[in-house]
């Protein structure tokens, strides 16, 4: 097959998959009782019953199920995603508002997760019996096994309590007034709590797996050789078999992005960070669908384009993979 | 009219400067107060969205024609002057006649109708204006309203965020006819209210700076707010502490009210909610098992223990609540409350033909809405244990799960908390009238039905003095107590939260941050 058929074949895989994506969890919020008129009456403090049932009347839900899934698809088959029932606005305006935040939340914290993570898996490698080793994986699960929302208030209670160092929420002080760098500052200062937490969970993952990765590349044939010439020990560390050793850990950084997107509803909850996670958590709460289903559908659009991009990279890179397309 | 508001106002200022005058300090004008919010804001259009969270933002936003003082007493605000007539029928409100709208346009009598036409559309409170059947605009600055009934619970609804003024010539521009889904109601929003509107992002913040043209002279003190929206309590409570707020409200964790008490920088009061009027209560549905006989409700009420919910679980920050209408309403009559005694409840429960067998009376189920009161129907649950009642405790997923249950009235008994919103007709009634039966969450979900108790608050819905009202309600919170269609315990702890050496006059009347904060001032 060539690389043509290849990707019609995956495109029309991926539009099915997001079909039953939206269906799959649209029966699934049809299922659980109650609905939004319920959450609206109480963000009112009450409602009258024939308010509750205009809302529904308003936005469908009185309707029968099969109704109410047909035009909610019908929509999307439209490039439309609908109006939050909650908000009251646009989904896709919605959702384009808070990417952003969480890409530099995600981004950020895979990068400091990456960097620090392969740089104790290293210094781990060398020993990998000592005492740095120990407590090097000791921290790596201590920040694994850590529910993050603890974790990001125990660092609010440190860092932000006891020595004043960085705010407790949110992306930015408006209060500041100042030029482009000195509102770059201020988002900094806001993002090294969230990153720190959300870094933290894969902080285990890349170590760990720089460590095992690094042992066996110290123990081949190439790393002895370059000993022999009697290069110092950092250079063959650091310039030789990391080199070879980091192939595994980023294609699992990359596999990890998804997982990332995820593990950041939690933290951007915490720190109010105003992302696609504190989004996706008030609008379960709220019991918002076209919210929630247009978020779940971006992610699912994020993880299918990842993917493919991915396997149709590697058929370029090597067409002997995927030969039968 | 002119000097009468005059009088009132530097009345109002002097008594503003008496009671400043205790903190020794002069109100200062500028500054940037940062307050917060507790949940995302769904709207800031108040005549078409209630809750306390649109309350705040929408009250700095829009005026209303009165504002209560914290001893429940109206003074004038877009009114300066209102008279309700002999028969009760008609109430004549005379407009400020310098009031505008943000954009420049003088507000009107036009747009006194046309907001409560929109509110009486919209709002999810019909009971506030249903018995207005116009309103009529002799001039510019008269609107009378006429009422089919008389309605004295009109007065607290012309209050705080249930009545704002909108203007006509933006909410009523002929194209949209649905103001719920105004595009104005969430950008560029215009009201004649102290602050206007800088911006407004979901999730993060609004921002609200002063009005020049307010029409109080030299109000509002504060040139800006910026109201932060952070939903995790624990992180809002840190920023208290670290002063990166200045003033919050509507704290309501026993534990973190009782951390922040101990924070020299911070004041924290439970004043200022007597209107907003929030009760914890233990519902019990009396349309069906062993809960349909009196008996039992009163058996259950002996054996929880109102001391252990207020010590234990409220950790003493919580009032307490005998009846359905809250302790600082000038309506609340005290009854007495139901002192733990497991001898009396057993009896009670022997009497109602369940005695002990295999060790247990019955089997009841108890539902709560929220994780919060988690705490409040394990006890329960412990305690009825002590007179041989099974309780199993039903958890909900989320929100609408369990108010589906209650709207349907799919339960035993659940803990509940309910609003008063200011007069009794419109958060009160929904409870106990027998013809407001499960019609969804906060109606009256345990199907309680007594003719007398219809018949008391329609009595009292009509009544214009307002010491015959009280007897009415008297009368009403007697047989309430003496019935249980609901268990009252407590308060919602409510408490408001500033910094004592920044804020000055931090708004404590009834209505908590749902009212005009035009007389607070940073030191």
């Amino acid at each position: 097959m060539n690389f043509l058929q290849t990707l019609i074949v995956r495109v029309a895989y991926a539009i099915i998959l997001l079909l039953a994506v939206l269906v799959l969890n649209f029966s699934m919020m049809h299922l659980a009782p109650g609905d939004v008129a319920d959450t609206i009456a109480q963000a009112n403090g009450g409602a009258d019953a024939e308010v509750l049932a205009a809302i529904r009347a308003e936005y469908g839900l009185d309707q029968p199920f099969l109704v109410q899934l047909g035009r909610y698809i019908g929509n999307v088959l439209q490039g439309n995603l609908g109006y939050s029932f909650y908000y009251r606005e646009p989904v896709a305006e919605l959702i384009l508002q808070r990417i952003p935040a969480t890409l530099l939340l995600v981004f950020s914290a895979q990068i400091l997760a990456l960097l620090i993570g392969v740089l104790l898996g290293v210094i781990s490698a060398q020993k990998p019996n000592g005492l740095t080793s120990h407590f090097v994986t000791f921290i790596a699960l201590f920040g694994y096994s850590a529910p993050v929302f603890w974790t990001g208030i125990l660092l609010l209670i440190g860092f932000s309590l006891q020595f004043q160092w960085f705010p407790v929420a949110g992306m930015r002080d408006v209060t500041i007034e100042g030029g482009f760098w000195v509102k770059s500052w201020d988002v900094l200062v806001h993002l090294i709590l969230p990153m720190i937490t959300l870094a933290s969970v894969f902080l285990a993952l890349y170590s760990r797996l720089t460590r095992a990765t690094m042992l066996e590349q110290l123990r081949t044939d190439y790393v002895r050789t370059a000993y022999a010439k009697g290069m110092p020990h950092r250079t063959v560390v650091y310039q030789h078999a990391l080199k070879n050793a980091l192939s595994p850990v980023i294609t699992l950084a990359g596999l990890q992005f998804s997982a990332v997107i995820s593990g950041a509803v939690l933290v951007e909850a915490v720190f109010s960070w105003p992302g696609l996670g504190t989004l996706a958590f008030t609008s379960i709460l709220a019991r918002d669908t076209p919210t929630i289903l247009g978020i779940l559908f971006f992610s699912a659009l994020v993880v299918i384009i990842g993917n493919l991009l991915t396997d149709l990279a590697q058929k370029l890179v090597d067409p002997r993979i995927g030969g039968k397309g | 009219m002119r000097h009468i508001f005059k009088g009132l106002m530097t009345a109002t200022a002097l008594a503003s400067m008496v009671a400043t005058a205790a903190h020794a300090d002069e109100p200062k004008k500028g500054g940037t107060l940062v307050t917060v919010l507790g949940s995302n804001v769904r709207n800031l259009n108040s005549a078409v969205q209630s809750g306390i969270v649109t309350g705040f933002p929408g009250a700095q936003l829009f005026a209303s024609p009165l504002r209560y003082d914290e001893n429940w007493d109206p003074q004038p605000y877009l009114a300066e002057t209102w008279e309700t007539s002999e028969d009760g029928l008609t109430v004549t409100l005379n407009l400020v006649k310098n009031a505008k709208f943000h954009d420049g346009t003088p507000l009107t009598s036009e747009d006194v109708a046309f907001s409560v036409e929109v509110i009486k559309a919209n709002h999810p409170f019909k009971s506030m204006f249903a018995p207005v059947e116009s309103v009529e605009t002799p001039d510019a600055h008269t609107a009378v309203l006429k009422l089919s009934k008389p309605h004295p619970a009109l007065m607290l609804a012309m209050s705080g965020q249930l009545m704002s003024i909108i203007p006509k010539h933006i909410y009523g521009d002929g194209e949209i006819t649905d103001v719920k889904a105004h595009p104005r109601n969430n950008e560029n929003v215009v009201g004649s209210g102290p602050f206007k509107l800088v911006e407004f992002k979901n999730g993060e913040h609004v921002i609200l700076e002063r009005f020049d043209d307010f029409f109080i002279d030299g109000r509002p003190y504060l040139d800006k707010i910026v109201m932060r929206i952070i939903t995790d309590p624990a992180a809002r409570a840190i920023a208290y502490e670290n002063g990166e707020l200045h003033m919050g409200a509507f704290e309501s964790l026993p534990r973190i009210i009782n951390r922040l008490k101990g924070v020299d920088s911070l004041t924290v009061t439970p004043d200022g909610y007597g209107a907003i009027g929030p009760l914890d209560w233990l519902a019990m549905n009396t349309t069906k098992g062993p809960l349909a006989d009196v008996r039992v409700r009163k058996a259950i009420a002996y054996a929880v223990d109102k001391n252990f919910i207020h010590k234990a679980l409220m950790q003493g920050t919580a009032a307490d609540s005998t009846t359905g209408i809250h302790p600082d309403s000038p309506f609340y009559a005290a009854q007495d409350g139901y002192d733990l005694d497991l001898e009396k409840s057993a009896a009670l429960l022997d009497e109602a033909g369940y005695p002990v067998k295999d060790g247990s009376r019955m089997s009841l189920t108890i539902d709560f809405g929220w994780p919060g009161v988690k705490p409040q129907v394990e006890y329960v649950k412990a305690a009825l244990k002590k007179v041989d009642i099974d309780v199993e405790v039903v958890s909900s997923a989320d929100f609408p799960t369990w108010a589906k249950k209650m709207g349907t009235g799919d339960f035993d008994m659940s803990w509940d908390t309910v609003f008063n919103w200011g007069d009794p007709v419109i958060g009160v009634h929904r409870t106990y009238d027998s013809s407001n039966i499960q019609k969804g969450v906060w109606s009256n979900t345990q199907g309680y039905s007594n003719a007398r108790v219809d018949e008391l608050m329609a009595m009292a819905a009509v009544e214009t003095d307002d010491a015959k009202r009280k007897e009415l309600y008297a009368e009403f919170q007697a047989i309430i107590a003496d019935e249980l269609p609901v268990y009252h315990t407590n308060t919602l702890p409510y408490h408001t939260v500033y910094n004592t050496e920044k804020v000055g006059n931090p708004p404590i009347g009834i209505w908590g941050t749902s009212t005009p904060i035009d007389m607070t001032y940073l030191k």
